[in-house]
């Protein structure tokens, strides 16, 4: 047992970067498949729209951490064999792309019908449609909530600490064990993840609000 | 792919599974039922109580709304008893559930008083109602009516967080499952069959909430 010293808490700071590589990866890879998840769930083609049905409520119906774990433990069943990188940023972005195919379908269908009546009487094609009228008028009312759940994603990314993932969460478990100072130790994960989070909040909170104000005008 | 299925290690188990699930349950129930006193409470410091409450309140919904679940959980069970508060894997997950719980449901409970318009409460006295016939059928039942989607969609996001605890080996179903891997080496088997039983779970009490809201809060309104 040693004392938790400078290069403790530098080895806890310093793994904040796995914590923000792999919140980028889970939100990249989550914006671009719940796209394709929010198109799903407003297709007109019933098959798509209850595959789509089904993915958001498995995702959302089971805990994240038994996704990660199906993930990391169920690579091997198909031959494969991931590291926990790879198995917790696989996971994170399907469960990422649940939850914002879900909140985008929402913004899809507050765009009037009307709209999109018009864009087929004057013989636009789906692709046409959705990307010149529908989604830039579905993508303003969307990056509010878009915003708000990257704290989520940021928040999720601490389970893969239990599969064994470095980031911040592990770094803390790692130096808890050798220290045994808990309250340092967990004190400064949580100011971590504190400052990663809270001004995306703030942005979030700042962008309903002006949204708010511009539907009042 | 040539790999062995092998299911019958995770289902002569099922007793404890099913033990498991119901302590899954039971966690979830008394988190939310404590969890919600609590933000009935800060609900009500945060909407009239004095500044200094105010901010403390605030400080509480930030800082737990702004880490993740797993870090509170870690800092309750390993954090608490280095100052001298010993509790059990199950006590601390409890804790942590209704400290996570009562952050969130504040912000809910808060913005259904916010829902009520004043003028109603004003038409209600004015029509000669007992106050606390203004309360149950004029500020409760609306509010309530305003906050039960989002209300009931926390419920089953702390039950399916609450898998988490099993990082502190409590004794719920995921930790379950995890003890069950450890003895079998079955992990697949066992991850995909816990995650059925969550899914069925969250289907089950969702169908609840919802013949709930249909039989006690399905009357016209305004919006």
């Amino acid at each position: 047992m040693r004392t938790f010293g400078i290069e403790d808490f530098w080895f806890i700071v310093l793994a904040a970067k796995w914590t923000i590589g792999l919140s980028l990866m889970a939100f990249v890879g989550g914006v671009l498949m719940g796209l394709v998840v929010a198109l799903g769930r407003t297709a007109e083609h019933n098959a798509i729209r209850s595959a789509a049905t089904a993915f958001v409520r498995i995702f959302q119906g089971t805990p994240l951490l038994l996704q990660l774990f199906l993930v990391f433990f169920g690579a091997p069943v198909l031959g494969l064999d991931l590291n926990p990188w790879l198995a917790a940023g696989i996971a994170l972005i399907l469960n990422t792309a649940a939850f914002l195919g879900e909140i985008w379908r929402g913004c899809i269908e507050a765009i009037p019908r009307g709209q999109s009546e018009a864009s087929q009487a004057l013989g636009l094609s789906y692709a046409s449609r959705m990307s010149d009228v529908i989604l830039p008028q579905a993508m303003r009312i969307a990056v509010a909530p878009t915003v708000g759940y990257l704290v989520q994603v940021v928040k999720g990314t601490s389970l893969a600490a239990i599969i064994g993932f470095t980031e911040v969460t592990r770094a803390g478990q790692i130096i808890n064990n050798a220290t045994f100072q808990p309250l340092y130790v967990f004190s400064l994960v949580a100011a971590i993840y504190f400052v990663l989070c809270w001004p995306l909040s703030l942005l979030a909170g700042h962008l309903e609000r002006r949204q708010a104000r511009a539907y009042l005008r | 792919m040539n790999y062995q299925f092998q299911f019958q290690d995770v289902f002569a188990a099922w007793p404890l599974l099913l033990r498991g699930t119901w302590i899954t349950i039971q966690l979830s129930l008394t988190a939310t039922a404590i969890g919600l006193a609590v933000a009935v409470a800060c609900a009500w410091a945060k909407t009239s109580g004095p500044a200094p409450l105010r901010w403390l309140v605030n400080a509480y919904i930030e800082l737990i709304r702004n880490t993740p679940f797993l870090v509170q959980l870690f800092f309750f069970f390993f954090a608490l008893p280095s100052i001298g508060l010993r509790w059990s894997a199950h006590s601390a997950a409890l804790v942590a559930m209704v400290v996570n719980l009562g952050a969130y449901a504040t912000e809910i409970i808060r913005a259904g008083i916010e829902s009520i318009p004043r003028g109603q409460v004003e038409a209600a006295l004015a029509l000669n109602l007992k106050r606390h016939q203004v309360f149950r059928f004029v500020i409760l039942k609306p509010a309530l009516k305003a906050i039960y989607p989002a209300l009931t969609s926390q419920f089953i996001l702390l039950m399916l967080s609450s898998a988490v605890v099993s990082a502190i080996s409590a004794d719920d179903l995921t930790s379950v499952a995890a003890n069950l891997q450890s003895q079998t080496f079955r992990s697949f088997e066992i991850y995909i069959v816990v995650a059925v039983v969550y899914l069925v779970l969250t289907l089950l009490f969702s169908a609840f909430f919802r013949l709930v809201y249909q039989r006690t809060l399905n009357y016209p309104d305004r919006r």
